[in-house]
């Protein structure tokens, strides 16, 4: 591609990925989530291999350690709640400690420091997501 | 009154279901049963809903009679386990391609 | 190699497509109408104690990650199974 698009796709890059770790980390107050953040960032992933075509070469074992490790966080998290209560047990929640600020029914402005285990979860399962959506694009694309 | 969105539904699983039976390239295949796991999810989605309801979201909302939530949560599984499978039987037909040097 | 002229099942495929099609206009009549669900008794409960058992404003979120969890644990892997063998049918060999 000519050099306009390259250097007006390296400006808008860094708002991409911004734009999705938001779209994550404010999964328990607003619509969103782990799914959906994870492929606004693989996006940015598509956007690199679409603009620079055949110059670059990106890793797959960095992304192939990034979903292990987001899935193997999930399933520490989920089994970490046999040891308080039951499997899947939000142990964080209502604790009034970090992550656990007690919340009435009804409507309210929505705080950042509540959730308890589900903002984790929502972390964990972005990247597993956003990792393995750009290995899918990373492997399809260099086939072609 | 007739049911216009379960109308719809019907028609796109009976097009996608034409699709597989009568079409012998891949890619056709692949967009087949996307389509019919769209109106399946557009099934699902359509049951939950309550007249005039907003979406279950206590941030900020406008009132509190809120649509079903079960079924959004449910159809957020179906997309992500459609994307895998679209994404495997892409990546088979291309090594089915690379073979045969036809779909 | 079988013959592929003798098995094409073609008029038989179009019945059962029409067949079909007239089945589930039919149950067009029997499902509720569009806008009033039925049976909401398990969404009204996660309505109102969503918020007060898991802290989340979000009510799907809280589902998806707490109430049925078991069913993203699976999803999250099926994810990883077809990367996987993406990976394993894409990916280029070794020259060892």
């Amino acid at each position: 591609m000519s050099k306009i698009i390259k250097i007006i796709s390296l400006i808008i890059l860094n708002p991409i990925i911004i734009f999705g770790l938001y779209v994550i980390v404010h999964g328990h107050l607003t619509p969103g989530g782990g799914f959906q953040g994870g492929a606004i960032i693989a996006g940015a992933t598509a956007l690199i291999l679409v603009v620079f075509e055949n110059n670059i070469k990106l890793s797959r074992g960095l992304f192939s350690l990034f979903e292990f490790l987001g899935l193997t966080s999930f399933i520490l998290m989920a089994f970490w709640g046999i040891v308080k209560n039951t499997f899947f047990y939000n142990f964080l929640t209502n604790s009034n400690g970090i992550l656990g600020k007690t919340i009435v029914f009804g409507i309210n402005q929505g705080y950042l420091n509540s959730g308890g285990v589900i903002p984790l979860m929502n972390l964990s399962v972005g990247i597993e997501v956003a990792s393995g959506l750009s290995l899918i694009i990373i492997l399809i694309t260099r086939n072609l | 009154m007739i049911n216009f969105i379960f109308l719809t539904v019907i028609f796109l699983i009976i097009i996608g279901l034409f699709g597989t039976m009568f079409k012998k390239n891949l890619i056709k295949l692949a967009m087949s049963i996307n389509i019919i796991s769209n109106g399946v999810n557009l099934f699902l989605i359509s049951l939950g809903y309550r007249q005039g309801g907003i979406a279950p979201i206590f941030t900020n909302a406008p009132n509190l009679k809120m649509v079903s939530p079960t079924p959004q949560a449910l159809i957020l599984t179906n997309i992500v386990i459609n994307l895998a499978v679209t994404a495997f039987l892409l990546s088979l037909s291309i090594l089915i391609y690379k073979k045969e040097k036809k779909l | 190699m079988v013959d592929n002229k003798k098995y094409n099942f073609r008029k038989f495929k179009i019945i059962s497509l029409i067949i079909l099609f007239i089945y589930l206009t039919f149950v067009i009549f029997l499902i509720h109408p569009f806008g009033e669900p039925k049976a909401t008794k398990m969404d009204d409960y996660f309505i109102k104690n969503a918020q007060r058992q898991t802290g989340s404003n979000n009510v799907v979120s809280s589902i998806v990650f707490d109430y049925r969890g078991l069913d993203t644990l699976g999803e999250a892997s099926v994810l990883f199974i077809a990367v996987m063998s993406i990976s394993l049918i894409l990916g280029e060999k070794k020259n060892t």
